[in-house]
């Protein structure tokens, strides 16, 4: 199936119009998505951690994932509302970027991860750190690419 | 201070950084990722001093036990930045989002520092409260507020509105 012609539509939208239009929208979207990165950064860094002995070790690993999931979820959802309009701006340019595929599947695989996984393992935080920021640096890389 | 910047911009190891296709965004993704390591675990210890998050977890064990990891992220920001700083140190210095950036990053510190030498010294008297006294919630908002601006002027930096 040929995707090109979508991903045109996607930057011909209204929304994906306005941002490309216009000078100070992509830029302040963008502060708040790394607003949002930095507070999962921080949540997803505390929370495996955690399950590797490091980091808050007196704290119950279970009730330390249970008190961060709000912020956890909270900050994911900000980044996906942020991103969307960023990605609708530069839908084509997008379509075009290696970085942006990657992004998006590593993207799959961590929310799948993070969401269905019982395992506390030390291995599976390893995994669950080594995705989100795999995430993030192919996220920067869209710019680069 | 220009001709001094446009010396340092003229140094072999800034034009390196600047036109390399690889060391660049390597050194920028670098300072862009270590924002979850420093800033991420600092909001959580502010968030835990306004009374926002880990409420049940006592204020003195997350300054013990994740304070020295965001000073490590600390330190590889300060690195990461100097580099970027190296790269094109012209085009920083006379950015208005550099500037406030530096003054923030300042601010933040004075913040850190008057936190740590006054109310965080009677720590154990309200370390466990869901809810910590005035001064601690001003100081984790200060915070907040502080590494929050000097995360979006980061960002601002890039874009030429007011070169």
């Amino acid at each position: 199936m040929e995707l090109l012609p979508l991903f045109q539509w996607f930057e011909a939208t209204f929304i994906g119009t306005k941002v490309r239009e216009s000078l100070w929208m992509f830029p302040v979207i963008e502060c708040v998505h790394l607003l949002a990165l930095a507070l999962l950064g921080g949540t997803i860094l505390a929370v495996d951690l955690r399950r590797l002995g490091l980091g808050l070790k007196e704290q119950n690993a279970a009730d330390l994932n249970r008190q961060l999931h709000p912020w956890m979820s909270g900050s994911v959802a900000m980044l996906i509302l942020t991103g969307i309009p960023m990605f609708l701006s530069e839908a084509v340019k997008c379509y075009y970027s290696p970085p942006f595929w990657y992004k998006m599947g590593l993207l799959a695989v961590a929310y799948t991860f993070t969401l269905r996984r019982r395992a506390e393992s030390r291995p599976a935080a390893v995994v669950s750190l080594g995705l989100w920021f795999s995430v993030a640096f192919a996220g920067r890389w869209i710019a680069f690419y | 201070m220009i001709p001094l910047l446009q010396w340092i911009e003229a140094t072999s190891g800034s034009i390196a950084i600047r036109e390399s296709i690889l060391l660049y965004p390597v050194i920028e993704s670098t300072h862009v990722l270590t924002l979850g390591l420093f800033a991420g675990i600092i909001a959580l210890l502010d968030l835990r001093l306004v009374g926002a998050a880990l409420r049940t977890v006592p204020v003195s064990q997350i300054a013990t036990r994740l304070l020295p990891i965001a000073l490590g992220g600390f330190v590889i920001m300060v690195v990461s930045g100097a580099l970027l700083f190296y790269s094109s140190p012209v085009r920083a210095y006379t950015n208005i989002f550099f500037r406030v950036k530096l003054v923030l990053i300042l601010l933040a510190g004075l913040n850190a520092l008057l936190f740590h030498l006054t109310i965080f010294r009677d720590v154990a008297g309200w370390d466990t409260l869901a809810q910590p006294p005035p001064r601690a919630r001003m100081a984790g908002l200060a915070s907040l507020t502080f590494w929050s601006g000097v995360i979006i002027c980061g960002r601002m930096q890039a874009y030429k509105w007011f070169e």
